[in-house]
């Protein structure tokens, strides 16, 4: 009878790489996957794993349709797409926050509806209803931050880390929304079909979390 | 019957229906439209809320069905002192969360109403768990109780915002969200317990139930006690206790449950008891009943073949109509799919290529 093989969809770039580690130290090693070649697929039929590098926006869809059983996305990712997936643990890496950004000395135009940049629509959307503020979303796809600056929009709702982007375009945070970091997800059909060494897994992180804490 | 020439989801179909007819449900047979108003005041029990419309010839605005389960409840009296068990195998049209795109969806299902026992509702699941094994492979049937699960948040006298946040976290096995969000609401720890226990707590019933007894709150036990006893009824091999299946409990009462089988990426099988919806449409019985969604079997195991037709047989002009269906019949009789035409089709790919010539029927070319 052959092993299950469990297929991880890591997201591409310093956070895959960062998690695979925490991967590798819960018992799923694949030293192939750090040679420095252009493969995507990796796999280690003895400890029953195989990793795929995948962009990072595209994880939680990988994971839903179950192409992979388990992966790592960012809550930005999940809050904006929804996708229907276990959220299991929060890796605590990755940390950054959701917020809303605007040039520096920004007053809310109260009497109209607030215009909003944003790549993430449905947050930006989300946000401002639980506030009861009317808005007119902008959806852009990159540098968000010009949009103010040129006039196009009031303020955006962004990604920031260490706010050095925003400071260096004279724009600064008004409103934070929600933090964020890297969370591992689960096809929840997966998950029942796959539960030790999912369990496994997320013991393993678990405690590797606790412990950089 | 030649089955081979079904599709998986018709195969699916059919077992399910000789199931449900075995144990006595009886066909229920829909219109593909239904007037939208049903869905408007129904919205949130949809699975999507986006609902294909027209305007009939009446002028009545009408709906192409989303959903099966609220027609029979408004279409059916049902019994008080007996129990209505029906079953369907109808399509529905309804967004499909994947692509944002309608979608024609096939699904059988069962309804059960009238005087909902533990009896009713035990044979209900076990129809669910032989359903699951008809659809071939391996799978699960994951059991909750919204009952339990509103007893333990009930004691927590969340606001109603906060009881949201922290089901959606429950239905995501979200443990570090709804720890955080009762943070926020300044649930002490203890007081937390519970909950946490439910949502940490599944696997095999037997063993589910032996760890909770001492974590929830009399009330919790009571059901949970009513649930085992449930349970017990069934096989047991392929059952989860698992509270992190969340129905909408303005509709839903008691038991839900959900199944999976393997190579399916989602539930393929979802139910529950519904009393609160047909007591909110004027009833006084109970309901319960589950659907399975064959279209998510489309391309689980598919083989494809390498021949579109066993056979193709041509004939020239001069052959008269009558010894071209003759020679096709024979060719046909020995087993073989056999496709007539005047000449060779150039984009269907056959096993054998038979020439009709004055009267003589000749293998041509054979790629077996």
């Amino acid at each position: 009878m052959s092993k299950t093989v469990l297929n991880v969809a890591l997201p591409k770039g310093r956070l895959g790489e960062r998690v695979y580690t925490m991967f590798a130290n819960a018992g799923f090693p694949c030293p192939s996957i750090l040679e420095p070649n252009r493969k995507l697929i990796f796999e280690n039929e003895e400890c029953g794993v195989r990793y795929f590098w995948v962009k990072p926006s595209d994880v939680a869809i990988y994971v839903e349709r179950g192409a992979a059983d388990i992966g790592v996305a960012g809550k930005d990712i999940l809050l904006e797409y929804t996708p229907d997936v276990y959220e299991l643990l929060d890796l605590k890496t990755g940390v950054c926050k959701m917020a809303v950004a605007a040039p520096v000395g920004f007053r809310d135009p109260a009497h109209r509806a607030l215009r909003v940049a944003t790549k993430f629509s449905k947050i930006a959307a989300d946000y401002y209803a639980s506030r009861g503020r009317e808005i007119d979303i902008v959806h852009l796809n990159g540098s968000i931050e010009i949009a103010p600056i040129l006039g196009l929009t009031d303020v955006i709702v962004d990604i920031v880390e260490t706010g050095k982007t925003l400071k260096e375009n004279n724009l600064a945070v008004v409103e934070d929304i929600v933090p964020i970091s890297a969370r591992l997800i689960a096809n929840k059909a997966s998950f029942q079909f796959k539960n030790q060494p999912i369990e496994q897994i997320v013991a393993s992180l678990s405690a590797q979390c606790s412990a950089q804490a | 019957m030649d089955e081979r020439v079904l599709q998986q989801e018709e195969r699916a179909s059919l077992s399910l229906r000789r199931l449900y007819a075995a144990y006595g449900y009886t066909h229920y047979k829909m219109s593909k439209f239904e007037e939208y108003d049903l869905y408007v005041q129904n919205k949130s029990f949809l699975v999507s809320d986006q609902v294909i419309t027209f305007t009939d010839t009446n002028g009545r605005l009408m709906a192409l069905k989303p959903d099966v389960t609220l027609s029979i409840v408004k279409n059916t009296d049902a019994p008080t002192e007996s129990v209505q068990k029906l079953y369907y195998d109808e399509n529905v049209y309804r967004v499909s969360g994947r692509d944002n795109a309608y979608r024609e969806i096939k699904q059988v299902g069962l309804e059960c109403q009238g005087r909902i026992d533990a009896a009713c509702i035990a044979e209900v699941l076990a129809l669910a768990e032989q359903s699951l094994c008809a659809l071939g492979g391996d799978y699960v049937l994951c059991v909750s109780h919204l009952g339990i699960l509103c007893a333990v948040l009930d004691a927590l006298s969340l606001s109603t915002r906060a009881r949201a946040r922290v089901l959606a976290c429950i239905a995501e096995k979200n443990l570090h969200g709804m720890e955080a969000i009762l943070e926020e609401e300044q649930v002490g720890v203890e007081e937390r317990a519970p909950l946490r226990a439910l949502l940490t707590t599944y696997g095999a019933p037997a063993e589910v139930v032996a760890r909770l007894r001492d974590a929830l709150p009399v009330s919790a036990c009571e059901m949970l006690n009513e649930l085992d006893c449930l349970l017990g009824a069934l096989s047991g091999a392929k059952l989860r206790l698992d509270f992190s299946i969340v129905q909408d409990m303005s509709y839903y009462n008691g038991i839900v449950f959900c199944g999976y089988v393997e190579k399916i990426p989602s539930r393929v099988l979802s139910g529950g008891q519904y009393d609160r919806l047909v007591q909110r449409m004027g009833k006084k019985t109970g309901a319960i009943g589950f659907a399975v969604y064959l279209d998510l079997l489309t391309g689980r195991d598919e083989e494809l073949s390498d021949y579109d037709v066993d056979a193709v047989l041509c004939y020239g002009s001069e052959s008269a109509p009558d010894a071209v269906l003759a020679a096709a019949a024979e060719l046909r009789a020995q087993g073989m799919c056999v496709t007539v035409q005047p000449s060779r089709p150039a984009a269907l790919r056959y096993r054998r290529l038979y020439q009709l010539e004055k009267g003589v029927c000749r293998l041509v070319e054979d790629r077996a």
